[in-house]
């Protein structure tokens, strides 16, 4: 598997009041292409920061990241980033947010394109609807659809789901592996949920409190479907949790 | 039936109005203060001979020119210094200084400039509404939200779509309150401006209508005219408010 992703001994520091406030340090991890890398750690410790920095969106101290091998410190349409707070533009109908990205001038092949991307997340009916007429959830699924349509090598997903409700993040879960089991994407994530990690990801990384190390790595050696209530899951997840302070 | 309660109290308290006036003025036995009937009559008048139609059709069309000016100037202008940071620091202070000058205090100089014809008028409507455009227009800019640019910026779209479908639209609604506020500042300036020169436009008619021999009852029909096409304009531009890339903003 050729390495998709690699982040090299990053470093970062925000001003604060009493003097420079250290948040990652010597943060490093490589995602292979196609693999799944979920992020966990405890709140506050910098993981939108580390997330900011390898989507391109802010520049660390020190260190580099490099995308395919080339460093690179720009955002741009080979890796989207979807957020917590959703960045669906309200003012655009569903359609028109797909084909956003997709640039140049209204083509029937890009609404084809567009619809297409529609209809994979399950929005089939609601292309022209504006976002205010959607449920939380769908938006989501516009988001996630916006991102698709450009055909990103990379999708960075920080907290995609955690202000859904537990049914909701749980369908959303399923709805992304689906996805991704025909588009192949690399997918960076960032979450608190360490359940979450364990249901899509292939490998978990522990991030360590303020300033954020890499404290521990797991394999998710577990095929698809996976089923949550597995005594490997199990397992897993009392390791995982033990690893950020939290004993059962 | 909810609706004709709703403006129940407005209508209530303009009935009671009028009838105050017609009391008074009736008590005072008043030779030159008119009744409403009066008033009535007099706009009947300005109807039948068609100088109201032409009065009014000059001031709108002042109003008109001059904010159509003011919009195509104004609504460029705030999204560049909105965007720019550095345009917005060069100018916003020359802009703050001028924003205040009462349109009134031009007159002398909008006169000298552009003598008593059209330009003068248009001139002021046009100083008058252009600033609280472009202050809103700027503002709409600033309140864009970090995340809808960020998104713009990892799709990585060109500049013209960028301005196209995120920046525009998303200060739209500010810029339609510049709009409504720059239309209600143009229809207040181009009757003082009437008044001032010029043989046409309401303002004109009310000072004409006093200095040719004590017209009150056109004075007031006048003013009430004045007030109604005002508030239709202002209905006008609410219609704007309808649009989609108006309406994002107070769905949510």
């Amino acid at each position: 598997m050729p390495t998709r992703i690699e982040v090299k001994d990053l470093k970062k520091s925000f001003a604060g009041v009493g003097g420079a406030l250290p948040v990652l340090e010597d943060v490093s991890f490589t995602v292979g292409d196609g693999e799944l890398v979920a992020i966990v750690g405890p709140s506050g410790c910098g993981k939108s920061t580390l997330m900011n920095i390898v989507a391109g969106f802010d520049r660390p101290d020190r260190g580099s990241v490099s995308i395919d091998g080339i460093e690179r410190y720009e955002p741009g349409p080979k890796g989207i980033l979807i957020s917590q707070h959703g960045s669906v533009f309200p003012w655009l109908t569903v359609r028109q947010n797909l084909m956003f990205g997709l640039g140049g001038h209204v083509s029937g092949e890009k609404r084809a394109l567009a619809d297409h991307y529609a209809a994979m997340v399950g929005l089939t009916g609601f292309e022209k609807s504006y976002p205010r007429e959607l449920s939380g959830g769908m938006l989501k699924r516009v988001e996630l659809a916006r991102a698709l349509a450009v055909k990103p090598e990379i999708l960075y997903m920080d907290e995609p789901f955690s202000a859904l409700d537990a049914l909701l993040n749980l369908r959303m879960r399923n709805e992304l592996l689906r996805i991704l089991s025909v588009e192949r994407h690399t997918v960076l994530l960032i979450t608190h949920d360490v359940e979450e990690a364990i249901h899509i990801a292939d490998r978990i990384l522990v991030l360590s409190p303020r300033p954020a190390r890499i404290q521990a790595t797991f394999e998710v050696p577990l095929p698809h479907p996976r089923r949550l209530t597995g005594p490997e899951v199990q397992e897993l997840r009392v390791a995982i949790l033990r690893e950020l302070g939290v004993d059962r | 039936m909810s609706r004709i309660r709703q403006w129940l109290p407005a209508l209530a308290v303009i009935a009671l109005l009028l009838a105050a006036w017609w009391g008074l003025v009736a008590v005072a036995h008043s030779v030159i203060f008119p009744t409403p009937w009066q008033v009535v009559r007099g706009t009947l008048e300005l109807i039948e001979d068609g100088t109201l139609w032409r009065h009014i059709g000059a001031s709108l069309f002042r109003v008109g020119a001059g904010f159509s000016l003011a919009v195509a100037f104004a609504v460029p202008l705030g999204l560049w210094m909105g965007w720019v940071r550095g345009a917005f620091q060069t100018l916003n202070p020359l802009f703050q200084i001028l924003r205040p000058i009462s349109p009134i205090a031009w007159i002398p100089i909008a006169i000298l400039w552009f003598g008593v014809g059209n330009a003068s008028p248009i001139y002021l409507i046009f100083i008058s509404s252009v600033f609280p455009m472009i202050v809103q227009t700027t503002a709409g800019v600033h309140a864009i939200e970090r995340r809808y640019l960020r998104a713009a910026e990892n799709f990585g779209v060109s500049r013209g779509a960028l301005f196209r479908e995120v920046v525009i639209p998303a200060a739209f609604p500010q810029i339609i309150v510049g709009m409504r506020i720059g239309l209600g500042v143009a229809w207040l300036v181009v009757v003082a401006a009437e008044m001032i020169a010029l043989r046409s436009g309401l303002g004109y008619l009310i000072i004409d209508s006093r200095n040719a021999g004590n017209r009150y009852d056109l004075v007031i029909a006048g003013m009430i005219i004045i007030g109604s096409i005002g508030l239709l304009l202002d209905g006008a531009m609410r219609l704007l408010e309808g649009l989609p890339w108006a309406t994002w903003r107070y769905a949510h």
